[in-house]
């Protein structure tokens, strides 16, 4: 027996490591858990973009859910998702609003002219102040919020197919279940 | 010659105690400017992993840092302030993560793997002792050859 514990404690270790790889390759290793899943979105009155006279409240948005994409100009993932977002995600059946976020106002507009807009309004928070209330802490975010105003699921990081399919229909989908 | 080395010294302390002051906030006194200072040592940067929010160049790190001065501002204690970011960030920012349910394989995980190998450690010390005890001393060495991993 004593003869085979070595064998037994260097398989034992590698599983464990060989776990580890498997386990973070699953993982995006930034992401954070946000602890805003399952509670009120923060009550927010933000300017829309190329338009400050007008603002969008979480008050205003109240009645049906929708998903809340944190994009900025200076961000290089915002660009690699934004295909999907012109595409899939602009008919998953919830309105798709822009958080553009700590960007300069023609810059965004900019970005959006190249780019498209999938966006039903787009929402412009320059200083970042209200993105903290978010938890947000890099573009892209994508936040689904629920018709009573309550963050149902968090995306950190870009939008892919696989997400799309696995997280984000589902999580929809699942609202859709509650309504009936 | 004497006061132009003096001068050069001065200069490069000088220098060096302006370094720190990356981004230079109204304190009310010094002592605010300490409680500061320790209060953004202790948290996490969400956006770097392990930076602090003291050390973070991170674009988020400088707004949380602000917040965090605003917050002084307003008369919040460091325990409102930690409360505000963990509800925001997870307990992630906290490099003192506290005592839960979900920490408690990182609070005491070390002390379990320890307790585990000090019991197998006894255990072959007693098997050892037992087996030298029963063998005959030739015999003895024979066991201990065939074990010396």
């Amino acid at each position: 027996m004593s003869r085979i514990l070595p064998l037994v404690a260097f398989l034992v270790l590698a599983s464990l490591f060989g776990f580890g790889i498997w386990w973070n390759t699953q993982h995006d290793q930034t992401a954070i858990a946000s602890p805003l899943i399952n509670k009120p979105a923060p009550s927010f009155d933000l300017p829309v973009l190329g338009d400050p006279s007008r603002s969008v409240s979480k008050a205003s948005l109240l009645g049906k859910p929708y998903l809340l994409n944190v994009f900025a100009s200076w961000c290089i993932e915002c660009v690699h998702e934004h295909p999907l977002l012109m595409t899939e995600v602009k008919s998953l059946g919830v309105d798709l609003v822009g958080y553009n976020y700590k960007d300069d106002p023609a810059e965004a507009s900019a970005w959006i002219e190249q780019h498209g807009n999938p966006f039903t309004m787009i929402i412009a928070d320059r200083d970042g102040r209200k993105a903290i209330d978010f938890g947000v802490y890099a573009a892209p975010e994508t936040f689904l919020v629920d018709a009573r105003g309550v963050i149902r699921y968090k995306r950190i990081g870009p939008i892919t197919q696989d997400v799309i399919d696995r997280e984000i229909k589902p999580a929809i989908a699942a609202l859709a279940m509650e309504k009936r | 010659m004497l006061r132009i080395l003096l001068a050069t010294v001065a200069l490069l302390i000088a220098t060096t105690v302006f370094a720190q002051a990356i981004e230079p906030l109204p304190f009310k006194n010094h002592a605010e400017e300490i409680r500061y200072q320790q209060l953004t040592a202790k948290l996490r940067c969400p956006m770097c992993q392990n930076e602090t929010l003291a050390d973070s160049n991170a674009p988020i790190a400088r707004d949380l840092r602000h917040q965090i001065f605003d917050m002084m501002q307003a008369g919040k204690t460091d325990e409102e302030i930690k409360t505000f970011l963990v509800d925001r960030y997870s307990n992630f920012v906290l490099y003192d993560p506290p005592l839960e349910r979900d920490t408690l394989l990182l609070w005491f995980g070390p002390a379990v793997i320890l307790v585990i190998g000090a019991i197998v450690v006894v255990m072959q010390v007693r098997r050892r002792a037992r087996a030298a005890a029963g063998a005959t001393p030739g015999a003895s060495i024979d066991i201990d050859t065939g074990d010396d991993w």
